[in-house]
């Protein structure tokens, strides 16, 4: 994806008779194009999707090609969360508060069935699709998905964070539970569900 | 092409009989072949049982050559005590705890246990039935078998049985809170008793951290209810400056 190929050419010009090497874009597409050429996944794997996810991270399929090599195993330096496997309903508190670690701007990508509808698991224990529980971007089909359908569905991903707007205000917007309700969570006690470590001490959600 | 492993000559000798067991000219056990459904020697153990324990003992199944042995409630924490102490028996692994409900609605409950002899190579499983209409509980065996503690909490979770005596007799799989019932039980719908909304409530309502917080996955803190043995190693390693970051 680089700045002055393809259809990016439109928005991106080069001034090369300058010297100092001039760049004039729009704002919003450069922010866009750096945060889709890096997004940080969270793996979330539960089941065979995770294998899969593996051999997508690995090298015969190599995420690093989109930026997404480093797996980020802490939520608080993620930006996607990517649900690989069927959530059984006692995990569900465990991925809302995950996703509620998670700082803005972030994105959900749901992989396979089970995550994505609860699957063959129409039963007592599984969560039917977790977009009951966090927001979901992309659905990616499949029993496991294939290693190309993941990608897939990064890449269509990568399309729809191109397409974002700084002046959109109601992106990224959370909406909390309401206070009174027995999901509702203070920001105050997410930060201390995990311990914060490494270079993310500073980034919690009740002090940004 | 595959030949048998050479068995080496300097093998102590087994502080244990095997002469239960069929085995080759170099004392290796052979897997039994032809096994009939009904009809094959029973386990030794049935008949020392049977003598020993008279009417608490009902009655002995022999199946594809595993012995089933049916006792009552009463007499099983004895029988168990019996089978794991006495050193002609020695069942020193407990495989499995778990329970058997019939479709058919007049059968009643099984609780099975499923004991292992390493060292006599012999397989013994326990059975007690409970009538569905009377208390569903069974003593555990948990001062005899340590690993029996998430076996029972599993098979109380999934069954309703109530092991008595059990210290800690708390669901295991399903959430604590969890107000829908047994889920394994015949009469408990696939899709769970709630609906989808309200599961989701509850599920989402329960706080995971309320028992599994840092402090309990902390090793050093959890360092006094180790084996001796273990706590030994730990501490040579220690002195050496040996042990990775957080052990």
């Amino acid at each position: 994806m680089g700045l002055t190929s393809g259809t990016d050419s439109r928005l991106v010009q080069v001034d090369h008779s300058a010297q100092d090497g001039w760049v004039t874009t729009r704002l919003d597409f450069l922010v866009n194009w750096a945060r889709a050429g890096s997004l940080w996944p969270m793996p979330f794997g539960t089941a065979c999707c995770a294998i899969e996810f593996m051999a997508t991270a690995a090298s015969r399929y190599d995420l690093s090609r989109f930026g997404m090599e480093r797996l980020s195993y802490s939520p608080r330096q993620a930006d996607v969360l990517l649900c690989a496997g069927r959530v059984p309903l006692k995990l569900a508190p465990v991925l809302r508060r995950i996703y509620q670690q998670m700082p803005q701007p972030k994105w959900v990508i749901s992989m396979g069935a089970c995550a994505s509808t609860g699957g063959m698991f129409d039963n007592y224990a599984v969560v039917q699709g977790i977009d009951t529980i966090i927001p979901v971007d992309v659905y990616v089909p499949g029993c496991p998905p294939r290693p190309e359908a993941l990608i897939h569905g990064i890449m269509m991903l990568q399309k729809k964070v191109m397409q974002e707007r700084l002046k959109d205000s109601t992106r990224h917007v959370e909406i909390d539970p309401d206070p009174a309700s027995q999901l509702y969570i203070p920001p105050s006690r997410i930060d201390e569900l995990s311990e914060p470590f490494g270079n993310s001490v500073h980034q919690t959600r009740s002090t940004p | 092409m595959t030949s048998p492993a050479p068995v080496p000559a300097n093998v102590p000798a087994s502080p244990l009989p095997m002469s239960a067991v069929a085995a080759d000219e170099n004392g290796s056990p052979i897997t039994p072949v032809n096994v009939p459904r009904t009809g094959a020697p029973a386990n030794p153990t049935a008949a020392v049982l049977a003598s020993r324990f008279g009417v608490a003992v009902l009655r002995t199944e022999v199946i594809w050559g595993e012995t089933t042995v049916f006792v009552t409630r009463e007499a099983l924490h004895d029988i168990v005590r019996f089978l794991h102490d006495e050193p002609s028996e020695r069942y020193d692994y407990l495989v499995d705890v778990t329970a058997v409900e019939y479709r058919d609605g007049d059968r009643p409950l099984e609780v099975v246990w499923h004991l292992r002899a390493l060292g006599h190579r012999r397989f013994l499983r326990l059975k007690v039935e409970l009538p569905k209409r009377g208390a569903l509980w069974v003593p555990s065996v948990i001062d005899i078998y340590s690993g029996a503690d998430w076996l029972e909490r599993e098979c109380y979770d999934m069954f309703g049985i109530r092991f008595e005596g059990h210290p800690d007799l708390r669901r295991l799989l399903m959430w604590e809170q969890y107000k829908e019932g047994h889920p394994l039980r015949k009469d408990f719908p696939l899709r769970g008793r709630f609906s989808r909304s309200e599961q989701l409530k509850q599920a989402l309502a329960a706080d995971p951290e309320a028992r599994y917080s840092m402090e309990e996955l902390n090793i050093a803190e959890a360092f006094h209810s180790l084996p001796a043995d273990m706590k030994q190693r730990l501490a040579e390693r220690a002195a050496h400056g040996e042990l990775e970051e957080g052990e």
